[in-house]
């Protein structure tokens, strides 16, 4: 009856429609007792949708969701959770101005005759994190705490709950790697008492580590089902996007005589008496674990936080006094990190996103030239490759690869001669993230210097001609384009994680 | 992309949504059409709309700074001042002794700079020393009504009329005289409407406006100088409300200091109805100058049918609470629902879920 393995939560072809739009076309999904189930599938594939459905947060169209053999239905998150189920959304969801332990607790506290158990509360959250080996006091502020540390806390709630069946929408996208094998030991000591996970990742060799069953979604439909030991990563790949997974390789042929960006011992916020240059033509991967200081650095060259000393030149010139406008001008800019918040103007279309770096750039008199406008932004949807009705096609209508792609070619459209791109794949699937490699090769070859960051190996064994290794700040190592990823790895201070 | 039949479907309903403002003008024109012979004559209308105009310009001041993400409620003390040193000025400064009258153009111009003036505090206030704009401009709600109360002790200047002798006569004029049968107010409207509406539209200030209002940071790393910006939004709106300062003494022929109290709340409303939204972004001047005139319409038409004052003010506060439910109604709407995790109305939801 409770053996390990039997099915206790499962969808019998659920299907969920917005509109005329089917976001899932009759799945069947099964989850087994104590067992990890991961959910491949591009952006868009519906797996969010599923998740949403199996934990309450909406309503299948059609189908039935199956629970120890019964037909359920939730109408709230509040019910799925009643029945034992959980989930970790992507997105955090803490309070930033509660401790840890309120966080824990939010909308559950703990009663006595009077008020709120605190003592109690605060014991339990210390069991958690001592569980999850991560030392953090109840009465922290989320706040005060690194984004991987308020995952843990993210995770620390779920736990709380006593969920019989886990779900992990990307629990490890803010985690370092030694997080992540903490995560891990967590997820196999609740498989182990039952606990049922699903887990979802574009981390695919991650996600194969941890988990028992593989299931590919795509459009909206399983396109593959299979148990570890039957598959590898090419395996999901080739089901996930239907052709083969290649993020490409150094561009061959460029000029790469002339120093396009020198860093000279650039000290700011993070980042630790660095040095760097990149030359016109060239791509250079900078790789570390979250708080390496990757970001820290790429936002002072780009001019949104000051550096304390040092020089950054642009061809020679110094830029480190100018504002980020004026950078913009002399031909750097970024793409930032976080697309949602410091990429896009979620008000604006697709086409005013394109054209809001360059917009100065076809003013006639005093005003906006409309049909410059247009030219651009048709170019720039051509160029980048985006996928869109249109520039005036709402800017949210768009999957999360073909707005990072508005993001870059928002940039590339100021005609750039160095470009910083801090974690371009971050969120977007394996198809979109091979066609902005790509991208950026092609305007490498043609001159454009390219300086982008990364926490997957894999993707710094691509397109780069040289990987750059940040530690606390500084350069830790730089290799050329034939290195391994141990290498990388060890010299980032990552163990190797089996 | 939504496919084209579900466009069909919902045309009707997002037609009627997006019109709202439009439409609830025609409702109120028709109702009090029907409840009093005199509303609907053109010189009724032409009266009403000078009152517009007076909310209309302030409305438009305003809505260039709740694109900006922010709030000015110091454009009530602000026309009031406006009119406050208009009328000072009509009745003469003394310098060395001797009372001098400037012309009316000079009235309007130092006026317009006061106002103007202010804008820029409360734009600094906010930009360089990230006050929050409501709690800036509530300091200086207070700080300009109390200068506009002391420089007249609390008193109405009651003649602006000038004097030939004096050669500064015609203050009036903005507020009675007609070209083409239109008011000059109405006038002044329609080219402070015009001039907002190409500037949000064809220029690139314009477009910082919009893309500062709807995501700061984005739009910082793009490139916009949103501090600029977001000075010169105050800056406009302050512009706006001295100008409404001179149409409505001019219209009354006196200023008094306590004029054009809990005006900032009107021109709020104004931008509302006509469907922008208050975190930035969203909204434009045809919105803002429906919603003006819905308030105007429906007030002044209340007062013809004869309904109580008190129950004007209940008859608003119905109308914008109506109005900002249907803006969340839309702006809800038009979120991607297909992927809640990009979008900022799913975290109750996921708090919910775990909490």
């Amino acid at each position: 009856m409770n053996s390990a393995g039997e099915v206790v939560l499962s969808a019998r072809q659920v299907v969920k429609t917005y509109g005329s739009t089917r976001a899932l076309k009759g799945v069947d999904f099964d989850i087994h007792r104590g067992q990890v189930t991961t959910l491949f599938g591009e952006n868009g594939a519906g797996k969010s949708t599923l998740m949403k459905i199996l934990s309450g947060v909406e309503s299948p169209t059609g189908g039935e969701i199956v629970l120890h053999g019964e037909p359920v239905r939730f109408d709230s998150t509040v019910a799925a959770r009643e029945k034992g189920i959980s989930i970790i959304h992507q997105e955090l969801s803490l309070a930033p101005n509660l401790s840890v332990r309120d966080n824990i607790f939010m909308g559950r506290e703990l009663r006595t005759r009077t008020g709120v158990d605190f003592a109690e509360e605060a014991r339990q959250t210390r069991a958690l994190m001592t569980e999850l080996q991560e030392d953090i006091d109840p009465s922290t502020l989320v706040a005060d705490l690194r984004l991987g540390q308020q995952q843990i806390v993210e995770i620390a709630r779920a736990l709380s709950v006593n969920a019989q069946i886990l779900i992990m929408d990307e629990p490890t996208s803010a985690l370092s790697a030694a997080e992540v094998e903490v995560l891990f030991k967590v997820i196999h000591d609740l498989t182990a008492r039952g606990v049922s996970i699903v887990y979802i990742s574009h981390h695919l060799e991650e996600a194969l580590q941890v988990t028992d069953h593989a299931v590919v979604l795509r459009d909206g439909a399983i396109a593959a089902t299979a148990e570890r030991s039957e598959i590898d990563l090419e395996w999901i790949v080739r089901r996930m996007v239907g052709a083969g997974f290649d993020l490409g390789e150094p561009p061959a042929g460029s000029q790469q005589d002339q120093v396009a960006l020198s860093i000279e011992n650039v000290v700011a916020d993070g980042v630790d008496d660095l040095s760097l240059q990149v030359r016109a033509g060239e791509i250079v991967c900078l790789y570390g674990l979250m708080g390496a200081g990757r970001t820290e650095l790429l936002e002072a060259v780009a001019g949104r936080v000051p550096i304390e000393s040092g020089t950054i030149r642009l061809a020679g010139q110094d830029v480190s006094g100018l504002t980020i406008a004026e950078r913009i001008d002399r031909g750097l800019g970024l793409v930032p990190e976080d697309r949602q918040r410091d990429g896009l103007v979620q008000t604006m279309t697709v086409g005013r996103n394109l054209s809001l770096a360059s917009i100065e750039s076809f003013v006639r008199g005093a005003f906006l030239s409309r049909g410059a406008e247009r030219r651009l932004v048709d170019g720039a949807i051509h160029d980048v490759r985006v996928k869109t009705a249109g520039g005036d096609a709402a800017i949210g209508s768009l999957s999360g690869g073909n707005q990072q792609k508005v993001v870059i070619g928002k940039i590339l459209a100021t005609g750039p001669d160095v470009i910083l791109l801090d974690e371009p794949s971050r969120g977007i699937d394996v198809g979109a993230k091979g066609e902005v490699f790509r991208l950026l090769a092609e305007r490498a070859k043609a001159g454009l210097a390219v300086l982008y960051s990364t926490s997957e190996v894999g993707e710094c064994l691509s397109i780069a001609h040289r990987i750059v290794v940040m530690r606390r700040g500084r350069i830790a190592a730089e290799f050329d384009a034939g290195v391994t990823k141990e290498t990388i790895m060890a010299a980032s201070g990552e163990a190797v994680v089996a | 992309m939504k496919p084209p039949d579900r466009d069909r479907q919902m045309n009707v309903g997002k037609l009627i949504l997006e019109g709202r403002a439009f439409l609830a003008l025609l409702v109120v024109i028709v109702v009090f059409s029907l409840l009093s012979p005199n509303y609907f004559s053109v010189s009724n209308l032409l009266t009403m709309s000078s009152h517009v105009a007076v909310y209309a310009v302030l409305a438009i001041g305003m809505l260039l700074v709740i694109l900006n993400g922010g709030i000015d409620l110091s454009v009530g003390s602000t026309l009031g001042l406006s009119g406050v040193i208009a009328g000072a000025l009509m009745q003469g400064v003394p310098v060395f002794g001797v009372r001098l009258f400037p012309s009316v153009w000079v009235v309007v111009i130092v006026t317009c700079a006061v106002g103007a003036l202010i804008g820029l505090l409360n734009g600094v206030l906010v930009a360089r020393f990230r006050v929050a704009s409501f709690v800036a401009t509530l300091g200086t709600l207070y700080v300009v009504r109390g200068i506009g109360l002391l420089m007249t002790d609390g008193l109405t200047y009651n003649d602006l009329g000038g004097d030939p002798a004096l050669g500064n006569t015609g203050f009036d004029w903005l507020g009675f005289n007609k070209l083409l049968g239109i008011p000059i107010g109405v006038l002044v409207m329609i080219v402070v409407a015009a001039v907002a509406s190409v500037l949000l539209s064809r220029t690139v200030f314009g477009r910082w406006l919009y893309s500062a209002g709807g995501n700061e940071r984005a739009a910082e790393l793009s490139g916009v100088p949103v501090k600029k910006v977001k000075v010169w939004v105050y800056v406009v709106s302050g512009l706006c409300a001295a100008v409404a300062g001179l149409i409505l003494s001019s219209e009354l022929t006196s200023a008094g200091p306590t004029a054009g109290t809990s005006y900032e709340l009107t021109a709020i409303a104004a931008v509302v109805i006509g469907g922008a939204a208050l975190t930035g972004g969203r909204g434009n001047v045809r919105g803002t100058m429906l919603g003006a005139f819905v308030i105007g319409f429906l007030s002044d038409g209340l007062v013809i049918v004869g309904v109580s004052a008190y129950w004007q003010t209940v008859f608003t506060g119905a109308v914008i609470v109506l109005a900002v439910l249907l803006n969340a109604v839309q702006y809800g709407r038009k979120r991607p629902r297909k992927k809640p995790a990009d979008t900022p109305t799913d975290t109750p939801k996921t708090l919910a879920s775990v909490a």
